[in-house]
């Protein structure tokens, strides 16, 4: 099936829920409503004739200019070798949508990645918590204003540029092995009494 | 230019022959030293100089003991070195590697640095382990170790007391290691060390059972528990030798090697101190000389349990043509014996050696070539397999030798034939192995060993 | 971090709770599994990654499209040409570039003769956690020639920065080809002698055969995918089903785990697959080298490479699975987000799942036989 049949049968199915096939600015994908997209999923995978049984990646962009972060859906099918990108986006402020878990096992470890470095948190995930960093890291690095904390347990994760040092170390250097500077001619001191 | 090529080279190999000196004097001169000491002492109990007081001769007796003891322990020390330098050399030519070969002529002292490397470490005790039977632990194997040095008979007259119950105390003492091994376990406070104690603690005591049972079929065939007698009822030439003389001392062979390799945590039975999975096992806690002492342990213990089945199986220092009487007769008449004896003890040394040696590599090729079984797979093979096999080959042997009283010449039959199989086997494998390494487009070349 | 995930576990005084890892020969890099034991039989095996990851993706946003290949060799150091061929495609897709026959035989040359470099690692590392040391070094020998031909290459013997946009950075030296098919020739003699010295011996079927089974269903359920998914008898391969670059031109096999000696989708299944493979690639390396068309090996690409606004996911069969790039451009000269998603990291997400019921000796040889590497899991 090609990428618009599928997405016919998927419009036909949810109707408006699923936006257009976006422009095929190399890779064509369609946007699903945030509320459905656990039932699209799992429509996906089971309808008879798109068995889209591979969830190939499920990862996350984040626009602040649109105030979203936008999630990307990735599917393939073994069977029918076609396959389907979905995309949902969620608030910036508070990301919430529901969890693929259920749907696909590997949604499991692809969820917690985002939520690990985005703060999209998945409602029905049943564990969901940090992957990649350190459970009590704050913030979320991917997204496009994160700032650095400075220091993780007291270890510093800020350093000056190495250039900036090196010249600061330089000059250091070239101080210490100047002749000191010839003392200046001794004032008159009785003037300097009032 | 032209006056500066010839000098480098030939000092170069000026240098390489003085290293190859050197490793040839420790290497053979060292082993020869100690040997000489434990013949030169054994005898010592049943000399009693005239007109010494009783206090004397006691005196001297117990200074010659402490003597032999420390002569005995440092032989346990530098054969495990040694040991350590032919299975590296083996491994690495195994494995396409080149081995050692800085220290000393091909690597041979290598052992003397890895030693002295050893004893400089920091010598680090966890805070939150057993203090006291963490120290101790390594004591227990190293004493288990070196008291099986007592028995083992390096030749004719060389050893240090030749027991009436020389293989039964060896199989005994040997099992002090697993003391040590589930002391280390469980003092080093530390789970994965505890695994490796519990997986050692089950592996040997299993396998103590085969091997004792494996064991006692040379014994039966000698009709003496003694090293030396086990070693005198056979002969010197390989139809002679019980493993060949009768079919189920062959098969009790191969049990008793099993459960050797097994009781000194060889591969396939090294689950104890699986490097990939334990990291080093009940060994995790140790450094520096408390390391030393096992790791010499488990090297010495290859040369052991070679020198074991070489007793048991493989006619230990029997010479060929050289009977009792040919000994007898060289040792002549005087308190002092003659040269002849003396270069007879030697050649029998040398046949002993040379035995163990070939069993002892055997057991390298195995740990190199086999990977490691699991412990559900090892318990079941010990206790599912090799218990009653070695039931049938203890019962085989009674009948064998019921059979032998009556019909002598079925020995020498069987022996012939067993004798005979191993050879044209021997060539077949070894055709089969040229066979093999042809087909790869390889070709053997021992020209870089 | 263990006092979460032991929060969620219940333990009664028989069971033990060991750390298996970060540091640890068989872990295949710094992961770290945290395994409640009873006895030797695993309840639970929680895998606890995220020791190796250097922040890959966030540096993609970071440095222009040109400067990211090298990274990209350090998301797979063992497998590294998969990596950047994978970029490489996702930044041509977005520029609509064409790249020249040559540079894409070159391409697939220099992929198959990695392929054959990692799975020696794999398979050698599994040979030495089942406890076998040997093959290891007979791998890592061949392995040498391999990293050898390759520096004759491009330069490099484990980081190749390689393949670049537009095409590859070098040509064939000259008399590469010839060496590469006396090396071909010895491998293939080599792979009959490496298994008869490991992979049929007894003792090692005994510990792989019906270990840890994947079936096909869950396989596919959890995202595995390249040997991994193979072993469990899914025949996908995107070389052939989805062909890119040289492979539509090339005539190959691929081995689909059948039960070898035990079970479909069990230890040896995954081993053995590999094995299979690299003959397979051998033979690729073969037809490429005798094929490959005269020509460019680079094509026109701008000096500054801007692509237009737009996203590009391309999909590249590497050693460890399937290695897909995600880029997203903004048209500026910086990617806005570039995503690599990798074989190994839902191989990482079953060992959960699969864990209970195995014993500690079982575990490593599920982690090695699904060749998981520290850095493709974290990034």
């Amino acid at each position: 099936m090609t990428t618009q049949e599928l997405h016919e049968r998927l419009r036909s199915r949810f109707g408006d829920d699923v936006g257009a096939l976006g422009e095929p600015r190399v890779d064509p994908s369609c946007p699903v409503r945030r509320e459905r997209i656990a039932e699209v999923c799992r429509f996906a995978k089971e309808e008879p004739g798109l068995e889209l049984d591979f969830l190939e990646d499920l990862t996350a962009v984040d626009w602040p200019k649109k105030n979203a972060i936008e999630l990307v859906y990735h599917l393939f099918s073994f069977r029918h070798r076609h396959g389907l990108v979905l995309k949902v986006e969620v608030d910036r402020a508070g990301p919430k949508v529901a969890s693929v878990e259920a749907v696909w096992k590997a949604a499991n470890w692809f969820e917690r990645e985002v939520y690990d470095l985005f703060g999209v948190e998945f409602e029905g995930h049943p564990d969901l918590r940090r992957i990649l960093l350190p459970d009590d890291w704050i913030g979320h690095p991917l997204r496009k204003d994160y700032q650095e904390a400075g220091s993780y347990h007291g270890i510093s994760n800020v350093r000056e540029n190495p250039l900036v040092e090196l010249r600061r170390l330089d000059e250091k250097a070239r101080a210490a092995a100047a002749p000191p500077p010839a003392p200046p001619a001794a004032p008159p001191s009785p003037a300097a009494k009032p | 230019m032209t006056n500066a090529s010839p000098a480098p080279a030939k000092s170069a190999a000026r240098h390489a022959r003085r290293v190859l000196l050197l490793t040839l004097a420790v290497g053979l001169g060292l082993p020869l030293a100690l040997f000489g000491g434990v013949l030169v002492l054994s005898p010592i109990s049943g000399i009693a100089p005239e007109g010494w007081s009783e206090g004397r001769v006691l005196l001297l007796h117990a200074l010659a003991v402490v003597v032999l003891a420390v002569v005995l322990v440092t032989f346990g020390a530098v054969i495990s070195g040694m040991t350590v330098w032919w299975e590296m050399r083996v491994s690495s030519r195994m494995q396409s590697r080149v081995g050692y070969n800085r220290v000393g002529a091909a690597g041979f002292l290598q052992w003397i640095a890895d030693a002295v490397k050893l004893l400089l470490k920091e010598d680090l005790v966890p805070a939150d382990a057993d203090q006291i039977l963490f120290r101790a632990a390594p004591y227990f194997v190293l004493v288990g170790f070196a008291l099986t040095f007592v028995a083992l008979p390096f030749g004719e007259g060389l050893i240090a007391a030749d027991l009436d119950v020389g293989i039964f105390y060896v199989l005994s003492v040997t099992a002090l290691v697993v003391v040590g091994i589930l002391l280390a376990g469980w003092a080093s406070n530390s789970k994965w060390s505890l695994f490796g104690g519990m997986r050692a603690a089950a592996q040997v005591v299993s396998y103590e059972i085969p091997a004792g049972l494996a064991a006692m079929i040379p014994v039966l065939m000698a009709g003496t528990l003694s090293m030396q007698g086990i070693i005198r009822a056979q002969g010197p030439w390989p139809w002679q030798w019980f493993a060949l003389e009768s079919p189920f001392a062959g098969l009790a062979f191969v049990i008793f090697f099993t459960a050797q390799l097994a009781e000194g945590n060889r591969t396939p039975f090294d689950l104890p101190e699986a490097e990939s999975e334990l990291v080093a096992g009940y060994l995790s806690e140790y450094s520096s000389f408390r390391f030393a002492i096992y790791f010499l342990v488990e090297f010495g213990n290859l040369w052991v349990m070679s020198a074991v089945a070489v007793t048991l199986f493989f006619g230990g220092w029997q010479v060929p043509f050289a009977g009792p009487d040919v000994f007898a007769a060289a040792r002549g008449a005087g308190a002092i014996p003659g040269p002849a004896w003396w270069g007879l003890e030697v050649l029998s040394l040398a046949v002993f050696v040379a035995k163990t040696a070939v069993v002892m590599n055997l057991i390298v090729w195995v740990r190199w070539t086999l990977p490691r079984i699991r412990v559900d797979q090892m318990m079941s093979l010990c206790w599912k397999y090799l218990v009653p096999f070695a039931f049938a080959s203890l019962v085989g042997a009674l009948f064998w030798q019921l059979l032998l009283t009556s019909v002598p010449a079925a020995g020498v039959v069987t022996g012939l034939l067993a004798t005979a199989s191993v050879l044209v086997g021997g060539y077949f494998f070894l055709r089969l192995t040229y066979r093999n390494i042809a087909a790869v487009g390889d070709r053997v070349d021992l020209s870089n060993w | 971090m263990e006092k979460l995930i032991l929060r969620r576990v219940e333990t009664d005084s028989e069971e033990m709770i060991l750390n298996f890892g970060p540091q640890h020969p068989s872990t295949h890099g710094v992961i770290n599994f945290l395994v409640e034991t009873d006895g030797e039989v695993i309840r639970k095996a929680i895998p606890d990654v995220g020791y190796l990851h250097r922040s890959i993706e966030k540096i993609g946003e970071a440095v222009g499209y040109p400067g990211f290949m090298p990274f990209t060799d350090r998301v797979d150091y063992v497998a590294a040409m998969f990596a950047n061929e994978g970029y490489a495609i996702a930044v041509e897709k977005l520029l609509k570039l064409e790249i020249p026959p040559r540079a894409q035989w070159l391409r697939a040359i220099s992929c198959e003769l990695c392929r054959i470099a990692s799975h020696l690692i794999s398979v050698g590392t599994m040979a030495m956690d089942i406890g076998a040391f040997t093959p290891m070094l007979h791998g890592v020998r061949e392995r040498e020639t391999i990293n050898d031909l390759i520096e004759a290459l491009c330069g490099a013997r484990l980081t190749y920065n390689y393949h670049r946009i537009g095409g590859v950075a070098f040509d064939l030296p000259d008399g590469w080809r010839d060496r590469t098919l006396r090396f071909l020739d010895h491998f293939d003699k080599f792979l009959v002698e490496f298994d008869r010295l490991i992979s049929f011996n007894e003792v090692y079927v005994k510990r792989l055969a019906k270990v840890a089974v994947i079936p096909g269903a869950m396989a596919r359920d959890y995202g595995l995918s390249g040997p991994n998914l193979r072993a469990s008898g899914v025949d996908f391969d995107v070389r052939r089903d989805l062909p890119y670059g040289a492979y539509p031109h090339l005539r190959f096999e691929v081995p689909v785990g059948r039960g070898f000696v035990g079970a479909v989708g069990d230890c040896f299944d995954r081993y053995y697959l590999r094995c299979l493979e690299m003959g397979q690639s051998s033979r690729i390396v073969r037809q490429a080298l005798e094929t490959v068309p005269e020509g460019e090996y680079m094509a026109k690409v701008p000096r500054r490479i801007k692509p237009e606004a737009g996203e590009a996911f391309s999909r590249v069969e590497s050693a460890r699975g399937q290695m897909s790039y995600y880029v997203v451009s903004d048209g500026t000269e910086k990617a806005w987000r570039v995503r690599a998603r990798t074989g190994s990291f839902t191989a990482m997400g079953i060992v959960d799942a699969v864990s209970p019921g195995l014993m500690v000796a079982d575990l490593v040889a599920l982690i090695a036989s699904l060749d998981v590497v520290a850095p493709e899991i974290d990034r």
